[in-house]
């Protein structure tokens, strides 16, 4: 049965055709708008605002850390205002949309690769097909789109409550007052801070969402081969969003 | 009418199917036994164009399907039915959500969609069930589902891939008695089954698939009667080494 389900697992260069094969099929798909326009919504709220509770958990802890790090780099070189500067640059640029986008591709990578490898294996994917749907305008694209568009919202009220976090840290922990804190934030920020941090989160949704739409089509071999389809899926998001992290340093800083 | 001109299809290196030509009269009962394996639902995918032949053809109503752009082939679909063998049934979706689907994709309003939905049900005894989900109901009603949501496109052709596999003797003779009721509503069926009660019971005529070809074809009568050593062995039901695990020996490569 393992050698059986590994042997079908196709080669991570077989993947990568696969994927662009199938991402120019999703491509096709998005023309069909009366199938994916109903479910986007629906996708909306579960990939998106049901993944708001975790993102918020992330940067409350980590803007407390961030806050105390830099404090302890600072204290006795740096004016401790500067703590301020760390925060908010760190967490809306980088911290706000890589962790979140990481605890985004465990959450909603998996879960999309469970159930569309559910789907698969239970042979719903083919039944909506002979029901003359397109597998990719119903499935692949409402949850592509809704993580595109729903991740940078979850990253801006991560990074919200992340940057509080690490005030009221600052101003409860630290030898620092609410006004200091401000200064050091106000002085370094600039719009571009936030919509780089967006614009990388929206990019991560995307990827998240497609590895695991691709990965869940793939499965085969019954439970096995979706629980190998769902680890695949986080994976692949993990390393998209790093890749993509890079890609985005590089083009727009 | 439903043409399968010399198909030849393979997965790796297993040779499926490797010859097989059949014609599928409209109005009547079509059946095609077989060892599990043999390829019988391999057929059925391969008519409603979910997977795509090694060689040969495919027609239906004189179109070939493999040669169907994508919105001719979602436009045959709509002239099939398609009865999976675990029923397939959209298990977040109702009852009526899951044959409103096919119903929605064609356009219907929302008044013939509510007709066609209680009509379906009641021809298959489940009226009432509208708002269960497929993980309330017993195999057998799912199978009833499948077919009710098969049926509510009022399909030229319905493909049955072993409608009663698993069922109890009575919920079987209910399933066949559909399929029956089913043909005298002018709807063309093709069942693939290894139950040969069922078989006999359904069919106007029976195709016996074996190693990768139709081995004989004829009425239940003609089968029945069939001096043919493989045939006799499989109806008959003994155990004996031209039927053990035929696939397997046919393995290539």
């Amino acid at each position: 049965m393992n050698h059986s389900v590994a042997s079908r697992a196709p080669t991570r260069e077989g993947f990568v055709a696969h994927v662009g094969r199938r991402s120019l099929e999703a491509g096709r798909a998005l023309a069909d708008i009366g199938t994916w326009l109903p479910l986007l919504m629906g996708q909306m709220v579960r990939l998106g605002v049901d993944s708001v509770p975790i993102a918020l958990f992330i940067a409350v802890f980590t803007g407390i850390v961030l806050s105390l790090l830099s404090s302890y780099i600072f204290t006795g070189t740096v004016p401790l205002y500067f703590v301020g500067a760390l925060v908010g640059k760190t967490i809306m640029m980088e911290l706000g949309p890589v962790l979140t986008g990481m605890a985004l591709a465990g959450r909603v990578g998996a879960s999309i690769a469970a159930e569309l490898g559910t789907m698969k294996v239970t042979e719903q994917v083919d039944a909506l097909e002979t029901l003359a749907y397109d597998r990719y305008a119903y499935l692949v694209v409402p949850r592509v789109l809704a993580a595109t568009l729903m991740f940078p919202v979850v990253t801006a009220f991560a990074v919200a409550v992340g940057v509080a976090s690490g005030w009221i840290t600052a101003i409860n922990l630290l030898d620092l007052s609410s006004t200091e804190f401000l200064k050091g934030l106000k002085q370094f920020y600039q719009f571009k801070d936030l919509w780089f941090g967006l614009v990388k989160s929206a990019s991560f949704g995307g990827a998240v969402a497609l590895m695991g739409c691709l990965r869940g089509l793939s499965a085969q071999g019954g439970a096995e081969g979706v629980g190998q389809a769902t680890t695949r899926a986080v994976v692949l998001g993990c390393e998209a969003i790093l890749v993509l992290d890079a890609f985005w340093a590089l083009v727009l800083l | 009418m439903i043409l399968l001109d010399n198909l030849t299809k393979t997965f790796g290196p297993r040779t499926i199917l490797s010859g097989v030509s059949l014609e599928v009269p409209d109005g009547q009962n079509t059946v095609i036994i077989g060892a599990s394996g043999a390829g019988k639902s391999v057929t059925l995918k391969l008519i409603v164009g979910l997977i795509e032949p090694d060689g040969g053809r495919v027609l239906v109503d004189d179109e070939v399907v493999h040669d169907l752009a994508r919105d001719e082939l979602a436009a045959l679909r709509g002239r099939i039915g398609y009865v999976f063998q675990f029923a397939a049934l959209f298990d977040s979706l109702t009852v009526a959500e899951n044959i409103r689907l096919g119903l929605v994709k064609r356009g219907y309003d929302a008044g013939v969609i509510r007709e066609r939905i209680e009509e379906s049900l009641a021809v298959v005894d489940l009226s009432g069930t509208e708002d269960k989900l497929p993980a309330e109901l017993s195999g057998g009603m799912r199978k009833r589902v499948g077919i009710a949501r098969a049926i509510a496109l009022k399909p030229r052709y319905i493909l049955y891939d072993e409608p009663t596999t698993g069922l109890d003797p009575i919920t079987a003779t209910v399933m066949d008695r559909l399929i029956i009721r089913t043909r005298d509503l002018g709807v063309t069926g093709l069942v693939v089954t290894h139950d040969m009660r069922s078989a006999f019971s359904v069919g106007d005529r029976v195709a016996m698939l074996y190693q990768g070809a139709i081995r004989q074809v004829g009425t239940v009568d003609e089968i029945q009667a069939s001096d043919d050593p493989v045939v006799r062995q499989f109806i008959e039901g003994r155990p004996g080494p031209e039927l053990v695990e035929p696939v397997a020996r046919r393995s290539v490569g």
